[in-house]
């Protein structure tokens, strides 16, 4: 297969790859949710993209349209999407409280502070 | 009734959590969800004795059939495991009501059971269901009701390892999604039974190979295994003791039987062990994370802590025991994944009940309690005892079974890293049993803790004895889970 | 009553003897009282347990099965029965001492020490009945757990720092080699029950059953077999009724009874023979012997050589055990009951001094013997038995073991006798020596006379037993010789 006909899943890998990066190398609280996202939509791209069907249309019925795509995988990532919300919200929820309670959302602070992170 | 008793199990904590969040002071979401969880158990005890009478009980959601509607499978394995976690919130959520209102506060209890009844319908989800994306949107409900109760701990560090877990948890559980979608895209299903069928004649492929590494890894860090366990130190020593002890015994547990489930049902012995190096990958990590945990945790002073390492070392020998692929290795660890379950339950609820009295779960609170509070100390004695693996308890007869299969194997340096792993529990476990014993009290005027808290700890503490002594029901169950996890394929 | 209900009895009545007495707590003489019927009780079952062993009734429990094929079993042969005599029997004796050793040094904690040594006879009856490693297993490990308490009963940094070293060695061997070794039986024997002949022939190989013998040499460490023997010097810092009954009889002769177990009914003595490199558990315990009395020697706190010299009679017992001939194994099983007698009188007498004079130190008993002739005169009973002197009970152990060793030409044991007993003159003699006949040149603590009235009844009674053993044995000589199948 050559380069060009996997290029969806090049950018999938990107992203991936951007995303734990972010996790791993912010020390900002906020960021590495954010790479979390970045991370998680990747996923979500990967799904989608397994269920395209070449010249097929999306998967909502439609006057004229023969080929659909698969609609199974876009219904999961309507679920991981949600669940994907809700973990940004406990994330950030956490966040707010963790920047009452210590002053900070910075790791390397919040690791001097009390050595528990 | 009985032919629905797969979604009886999860419907009463589902609708039990909302209805929680609503009711008004500690006292009322607490009896709900203590009287949906004996439900639970009910339900779970009753699905027990029918598949023990016929088999594997196949409950299809809503009459949509398989493999386009989700089904729930119960086979010994995850009855086993229902029954343990039911049967733990059956007896950790009369010991919460105390515990809890005094380390959260009265107004914040509504939120709490709500959180704590989403945990148990996400672990029983977890167990019950037939379907691989099913597990993962069960393990996510139960890992984000998981940081939400974390995060109420009284100590601010609570905050910052929950924040920890979730940054972990969601990675493991993506890399599961992963690892699934992978799996999707060859066979075209998730059903587990249906890619139990289809996975043998694609099994070559890379794709099929990296969806095994994905899952295996994303499980892993759910379960806790060396080197991705970081997460779980933290979480158990800050969070609530009632979460701690319901947590430690059932969390890593049920991500056990789905590492299991996918390992065994879904790939298949073969593949997993012989194209794939599972054991070789498994065992080693196993054994350093059974021996550095035992060897990190003697030098803690803070017992929960201590606690906690220990867990990470438990874990190592659950999966040392299923990395064997052999029956006898299978068995003992689902053995000792009831057993760990029992012993470590009651183990944190006496760290909570010392942390009720005490105010806090250093040793220095654990000086003296033999003559302060004995039921409590006695209760950890006996906890230990079983986790040092003295006959007579819990935690010897997985040990046995454990050894017995290394043996069977051949495996001489694995039988040696596991005593060693029971030496270790003897010199950690024994520090505390010398401080209660001989130590000055802290505070002599103490008094004993409350029965609502013990009763409940000594409930568990006698399981510990009497399933170390009357060792049918453990055994048998688990042989036959073993039996038929070995035999693979699926019954339709 | 069967004799299979007296079996069980022997193990309940301890245990609920050890809830009465935790009960009468309160009232000390309703507790000794509790604790002496408690005794006497089960003595008399176990005499119950050998008429029906000897009338050939069929004597054999199996309570819940605990996995696979391992059921929880008791019954009883020779050896068990021997054990389980000395052990109630002595039970009786030593709660006479104990009464008066604890009142006379008015120790606290007294209700859980009673409790605590009950628990530890329940834990010696279990081994002594078992019919199966497993059950063996489970009783051991209740013995150990349960005479903690009791070798740490003083509470303070001493008894803290010798409960860790009982405890730890104690329980890492046992975890680390017996339990293992005993897993490896099971694996090869698909069986753990006791069968005269052993179970183990034809299921090993020659190099893995030497590996098993030595694990269970070394995992059985209440025998004290060096270099696991560290506990029992340790443990000295028990009270001494702890120390005479239980490391003089009850435990380390748990763990010799353990072995003989072993190598009689789960090896076998005829595969045992086959096994290469057997002869070295005989060096081993040989080797033991020696270098204890070595250390013995230079040992003056009475109780520490009385530990070594423990160490040293124990591995007479696992030598002549090893040594595979049938007149060995005979000294060994009634070296048992021997040893028993005379060093339970010698710990007594220990503890008399102690109580009467403050004195721990066998330098300080220069002319003691005019001060206290009933305690001094048992004690040199005791020493002359542990020499192995006529008319002493250690006579007749050592005249089997001696007449084993010839019986195979082993002479290596033969060395090791003559070379342990010369040590053993060496250092009870000078000790009885100037008991009597040196004047005292170290002023009592407080003009002492004789101790307490219990403590010297029971001191002459296991005195008495010591020389009586000389003569009246034909009744245990009988029932020992029925564990090499009659005189050979």
């Amino acid at each position: 297969m050559s380069g060009l006909g996997v290029w969806n899943y090049v950018i999938i890998i990107f992203l991936m790859m951007i995303g734990l990066y972010m996790v791993m190398s912010s020390s900002n609280l906020v960021k590495k949710l954010i790479g979390l996202n970045v991370f998680q939509t990747s996923v979500f791209f990967l799904y989608i993209s397994f269920g395209y069907i070449e010249g097929a249309t999306g998967p909502v019925m439609q006057e004229g349209a023969s080929l659909y795509s698969n609609p199974l995988p876009h219904v999961l990532i309507l679920t991981a999407i949600v669940v994907g919300v809700a973990t940004t919200a406990v994330g950030l929820a956490l966040s707010v409280r963790i920047k009452e309670s210590f002053g900070t959302i910075e790791e390397d602070e919040l690791h001097t502070m009390d050595s528990s992170l | 009734m009985l032919a629905h008793l797969p979604v009886l199990v999860i419907l009463a904590p589902l609708l039990g959590a909302p209805v929680a969040s609503l009711l008004r002071g500690p006292n009322w979401p607490w009896l709900l969800a203590t009287l949906l969880s004996w439900f639970a158990l009910l339900c779970s005890v009753l699905l027990l004795i029918q598949v023990n009478a016929q088999g594997t009980f196949i409950y299809t959601m809503g009459g949509w059939e398989a493999p386009w509607g989700i089904e729930y499978r119960i086979d010994f394995a995850n009855a086993l495991l229902l029954v343990l976690i039911t049967g733990l919130a059956s007896v950790v959520l009369p010991y919460a009501r105390l515990s809890v209102e005094h380390e959260i506060g009265a107004d914040r209890c509504p939120l709490f059971y709500t959180a704590l009844l989403l945990l148990i319908l996400g672990l029983c989800g977890i167990t019950v269901t037939g379907d691989a994306f099913n597990v993962f949107v069960f393990l996510e409900v139960s890992s984000l009701a998981t940081y939400t109760l974390i995060a109420m701990g009284k100590d601010r560090r609570a905050l910052t390892a929950s924040f920890s877990y979730l940054i972990m948890g969601t990675i493991g559980a993506t890399f599961y999604l992963i690892g699934v979608g992978f799996l999707y895209v060859m066979t075209g299903t998730l059903n587990m039974a249906d890619l139990a069928e289809r996975l043998p004649a694609i099994s070559d492929s890379s794709t099929v190979r990296t969806a095994f590494a994905f899952i295996v890894t994303g499980i892993c860090l759910k379960l806790a295994l060396f080197p991705l366990h970081l997460w779980l130190p933290n979480a158990y020593t800050y969070s609530p003791s009632a979460v701690t002890a319901f947590l430690g015994a059932t969390a890593t547990k049920v991500a056990v039987y789905v590492l299991i489930r996918f390992v065994f049902t879904i790939f298949g012995v073969e593949f997993s062990f012989g194209a794939e190096p599972l054991a070789e990958v498994l065992v080693p990590l196993a054994i350093i994370g059974l021996l550095s945990a035992s060897t990190v945790s003697i030098m803690q002073p803070n017992i929960k802590r201590m606690l906690a390492y220990s867990s990470v070392a438990q874990i190592g020998y659950i999966v040392l025991g299923l990395a064997m692929g052999t029956a006898m290795g299978l068995t003992a660890s689902l053995l000792h994944v009831f057993n760990h379950g029992l012993m470590k339950g009651a183990l944190f609820m006496v760290m909570g009940a010392v942390a009720y009295r005490m105010g806090g779960t250093s040793i220095d609170d654990m000086r003296g309690l033999a003559k302060t509070m004995p039921l409590t100390f006695w209760a950890f004695v006996l906890g230990g005892l079983s986790l040092i693996g003295v006959p007579l308890t819990v935690g010897f007869v997985s040990k046995w079974h454990l050894i017995l299969a290394a043996l069977e194997l051949g495996w001489w340096p694995v039988v040696v890293a596991i005593l060693a792993g029971s030496m270790l529990a003897v010199v950690y476990v024994g520090r505390v049993v010398e401080a209660g014993f001989f130590g000055e009290p802290k505070d002599a005027t103490k008094r004993e803790a409350p029965w609502g808290l013990l009763v409940p700890l000594w409930v568990l503490v006698i399981a510990n004895i009497w399933f170390g002594i009357d060792t049918r029901l453990t055994v048998d169950i688990a042989e036959a889970a073993a039996a038929q996890l070995m035999a693979g394929g699926v019954v339709r | 009553m069967t004799a299979n209900t007296a079996l069980l009895l022997t193990l309940v009545v301890p245990l609920l003897g050890a809830v009465l007495i935790a009960l009468a707590g309160r009232w000390p003489n309703l507790r000794e009282t509790v604790t002496m019927v408690t005794a006497l009780t089960l003595f008399g079952l176990v005499i119950r347990v050998l008429m029906g062993l000897n009338a050939g009734e069929e004597i054999g429990v199996e309570l819940v099965t605990l996995f696979s094929g391992v059921p929880i079993a008791f019954n009883t042969e020779p050896l068990s029965i021997l054990f389980a005599m000395i052990a109630s029997g002595l039970w009786i004796v030593t709660s006479i001492y104990a009464i008066g050793y604890m009142r006379g040094t008015n120790e606290k904690q007294q209700t859980r020490f009673y409790v605590c040594f009950a628990i530890a006879l329940f834990g010696a009856m279990g081994v002594a009945f078992s019919a199966n490693l497993l059950t063996l297993f489970i009783f051991y490990e209740v013995l150990t757990i349960s005479t903690y308490p009791l070798v740490t009963h003083k509470g303070d940094d001493k008894a803290k720092a010798g409960g860790r070293t009982y405890l730890g060695i104690l329980m890492t061997t046992s975890i680390v080699f017996l339990l293992p070794a005993i897993i490896w039986t099971y694996a090869a024997a698909g069986t753990l029950d006791f069968v005269p002949g052993g179970i183990l022939e034809g299921h090993l190989a020659a190099g893995s059953a030497t590996l098993l013998l030595m694990l269970f040499l070394f995992g059985v460490a209440k025998a004290a077999v060096m270099p696991v023997h560290r506990w029992l010097p340790a443990a000295m810092v028990a009270p001494t009724p702890v120390s005479a009954l239980l490391h003089a009889v009850a435990v380390v002769k748990a763990g010799v009874f353990t072995l003989i177990k072993v190598v009689i009914y789960i090896f076998g003595t005829d595969y045992l023979a086959e096994v290469p490199y057997e002869q070295f558990a005989v060096y081993i315990a040989g080797f033991t012997v020696v270098a204890a009395s070595c250390i013995a020697l230079r040992q003056t706190n009475i109780k520490r050589l009385l530990a070594y010299s423990t160490i040293g009679q124990l591995s007479y017992i696992i030598m002549a055990t090893m040594a595979l001939a049938p007149f060995s194994e005979i000294g060994a099983a009634i070296h048992i009951a021997a040893h028993a007698f005379g060093k339970i009188t010698l710990f007594f007498t220990a503890g008399a001094i102690y109580v009467a004079s403050k004195k721990t130190e066998i330098t300080q008993l220069n002319g003691i013997g005019w001060r206290m002739p009933y305690t001094m005169t048992a004690f040199a009973i005791g020493a002359l038995s542990m020499i192995g002197v006529p008319p002493t009970a250690g006579f007749v152990s050592k005249w089997f073991i001696i007449a084993g060793a010839f019986q195979l030409d082993n002479y290596f044991v033969l060395v090791v006798l003559i070379l342990s007993t010369a040590l053993n003159a060496a250092y009870f003699l000078p000790i009885i020596f100037n008991a009597f006949f040196k004047p005292e040149d170290v002023t009592p603590v407080k003009d002492h006379a004789e101790a307490p009235t219990n403590m010297v009844i029971a001191l002459s009674v296991t005195a008495t037993l010591t020389l009586l053993f000389f003569f009246f044995n034909g009744p245990v000589l009988d029932l020992e010789t029925q564990i090499v199948g009659g005189m050979p």
